[in-house]
């Protein structure tokens, strides 16, 4: 018998003619998930978690906002933005923009959110083929655009989001909440781990 | 990994007299058990949703056989390979096989804590593979060739003087004992070593039927650069941590990190379906899936079965006045604490772990703190009166029960011996009335005073009170 039948048919043998306990009702969010405007609490809540927030009236307005981002923080104006913004106004913003997969080497990776969400002030990105995975993650700064239209309230309809956008879910889902940190030397937090030091959202609209 | 559960009694001892593992320990009730509370209360349905946790968990441990063939036949749809070990040597053995089926010579890890139940490190460095962990916490560990002693905070037993002797002695470069300088070192010294990588290897949170995904927790991002960068990726799984919905995972997404560091979610939440596809620049070209049973099936249809409910965040260690006081590795296997309690007897052997459940004052924190409610108390209940049913304690333990079950039995004996017993503690109380120091029981009293009673029973009393 293989390992499968074997371990199939333990699993069986246990469970034959066990009830199923019935379904939970309710699954219960977050005090204010449901209540709060999505948007305030968005907002709130990113920052909460280390991320920093600005607002461009429109896409195209998206590039100036990234410049003055970078300018301030003291960054270079050179970045990895996914193949799937390639078509934005980067140059005319200033800034050196390569629309490829990142390299070890580069400081700044910008994406766009597939949604925001409220409950936990959460940003969720999609991988595919003009979207990959690791400019939100190699780079030292992330900077991710996200439509004010976009934000959910929970994880539940971010989930209904992706399967009527795309029914089939995308290789990669990554909820991203603020920098990435550790706390393993002393349970003290230190923010930039293996992944950003720094995540900053663009609202757009 | 060796089991050395069996000597819990002399490492607990130990760990008393360990200082700095006293420190150390002593950060648990603030940087867990507060954060914990405050991320509860903050929820506000809280308890409803620890409810609805229990029933998701239940759920699918009803339809544990479904489930798996659904998730099966759905990761191998997205191109995912399923395969399925019966034990841990299996398991190890399959991941060499795929290892050497695409030829890997460098493997990164991302933590997990299924694979220290495998010793999969130390089987894949036997046949030549340079493995190298990239959370934190266990690359510290693999310099100091330690174990974890916590199962989300595995280093929580070292100080940062110690990581700085490591770090010097291994990366050559100017000592630091600041936590965010050594961080960073880890970080540059880290960083090439996804790229150069052929193989991640990463545990599964959970595994989700009906879509055939796995979702991992993670803070550092390690864990999505082990399964993001190299071109094969390997998830080891037990055989529980399956779900139905996208629905009950996004519940146990409330639940995992709250109970585990007191985040309202993890920094990186992510779900992984299938491998690579055409057009896409990064992610894994292969994607492997090992589901491990390790005896898994056989707690399933045993009164242990609600100990296979639990998600691995650590609530019930961090609440748990014995762990806090003699930390992970007194427990000497993979899983500590009251869960590790059960886990270990359950995995192992009650024969070669007979000491871990007894490793339990009862307070019932554990169960409390549990965010699907494991009955860990009933649980390591019913392992004590194993241990006695399976006449596994040492000869005087025994002797000790069943003359205590003999006097039990008969009820003039038991009167006439705890009259005695009343009057020889009312006489070592002396005129303070406060036993110090009990004979047969030096070890007890060594550390405890307790007051001797009036020298008389309680059904003596009431007799008198009857009659007069």
């Amino acid at each position: 018998m293989s390992a499968r039948e074997a371990i199939l048919a333990r699993v069986r043998a246990a469970t034959a003619g066990t009830q199923v306990p019935p379904a939970p009702e309710v699954i219960p969010r977050a005090a204010g998930t449901l209540t709060e405007d999505p948007l305030l609490r968005f907002r709130r809540l990113a920052e909460t978690s280390g991320s920093t927030l600005d607002a461009a009236a429109s896409p195209a307005a998206a590039p100036g906002r990234v410049a003055a981002y970078l300018k301030e923080a003291g960054l270079p104006q050179t970045a990895v933005v996914w193949p799937a913004l390639a078509a934005l106004p980067w140059a005319a913003a200033g800034i050196a923009a390569a629309a490829r997969a990142p390299r070890a080497t580069d400081a700044i990776g910008i994406t766009a959110a597939c949604c925001g969400i409220a409950e936990t002030g959460t940003l969720l990105l999609l991988s595919g083929g003009d979207s990959p995975g690791a400019t939100s993650l190699v780079p030292e700064t992330h900077i991710a655009l996200l439509p004010r239209a976009c934000i959910v309230c929970d994880l539940e309809a971010a989930f209904a989001r992706v399967r009527a956008e795309h029914g089939a879910l995308p290789r990669a889902l990554a909820f991203i909440s603020g920098p990435s940190r550790t706390a393993d030397i002393e349970q003290t937090i230190v923010i930039g781990a293996h992944g950003p030091r720094r995540v900053h959202i663009i609202l757009i609209g | 990994m060796e089991v050395i559960s069996d000597k819990f009694r002399a490492a607990a001892a130990e760990s008393l007299a360990n200082t700095q593992l006293q420190r150390a320990l002593a950060r648990i009730p603030e940087r867990f058990v507060a954060a914990r509370a405050r991320a509860a209360a903050e929820f506000g349905e809280f308890e409803p949703l620890r409810a609805a946790g229990a029933a998701i968990r239940e759920r699918t441990l009803a339809r544990l056989d479904v489930l798996l063939e659904r998730f099966e036949a759905e990761a191998v749809r997205r191109g995912a390979s399923v395969h399925w070990a019966v034990d841990a040597a299996e398991a190890n053995r399959i991941v060499l096989d795929i290892a050497r089926g695409h030829g890997v010579r460098r493997i990164v890890k991302s933590k997990s804590m299924v694979t220290e139940e495998c010793a999969l490190n130390d089987a894949l460095e036997a046949a030549g593979l340079e493995v190298l962990e990239t959370d934190l916490g266990e690359y510290i560990l693999q310099l100091a060739r330690e174990r974890p002693s916590h199962i989300i905070a595995p280093v929580i037993h070292k100080n940062r003087e110690e990581v700085t002797e490591l770090f010097s002695a291994r990366h050559r470069r100017p000592r630091s004992t600041d936590i965010a300088a050594l961080c960073q070192e880890a970080r540059e010294i880290l960083r090439p070593q996804f790229f150069a990588a052929d193989m991640g290897i990463s545990g599964a949170n959970f595994l989700v039927a009906e879509t055939g995904s796995v979702a991992l927790f993670t803070n550092e991002g390690n864990g999505r650069l082990v399964t993001t960068l190299p071109r094969v990726h390997v998830a080891i799984a037990g055989i529980e941590k399956v779900v139905e919905t996208l629905g009950e995972l996004a519940a146990l997404a409330r639940l995992l990190p709250r109970s585990a560091t007191g985040q309202a979610i993890s920094n990186y939440f992510t779900l992984l379906t299938g491998v690579r596809g055409a057009t896409e620049s990064d992610g894994p070209e292969a994607f492997h899936i090992v589901l491990l049973d390790n005896g898994r099936s056989r707690l399933l249809g045993s009164e242990l079965r609600p100990i296979l409910r639990c998600i691995r965040c650590g609530a019930c260690l961090n609440h748990c006045p014995v762990y806090q006081t003699v930390g992970g590795h007194a427990y000497g296997w993979v899983y500590p604490g009251p869960m590790g309690a059960v886990w270990t007897p359950a995995l192992v052997g009650l024969e070669r772990a007979r000491e871990l459940p007894e490793a339990a004052t009862f307070c019932g924190q554990c169960q409390v703190a549990c965010p699907v409610m494991i009955p860990l108390p009933d649980l390591l209940r019913r392992l004590r009166t194993r241990t006695t049913a399976e006449h596994l304690r040492p000869a005087r333990e025994r002797l000790a029960l069943n003359l205590w079950g003999y006097a039990a039995r008969h009820p003039r004996l038991y009167a006439l011996l705890t009259a005695f017993a009343a009057r020889v503690l009312y006489r070592l109380g002396g005129r303070r009335g406060w036993v110090r120091r009990l004979p047969l029981a030096a070890g007890w009293t060594a550390t405890r005073d307790f007051p001797a009673g009036e020298g008389h029973t309680a059904r003596e009393v009431l007799r008198r009170e009857r009659s007069g």
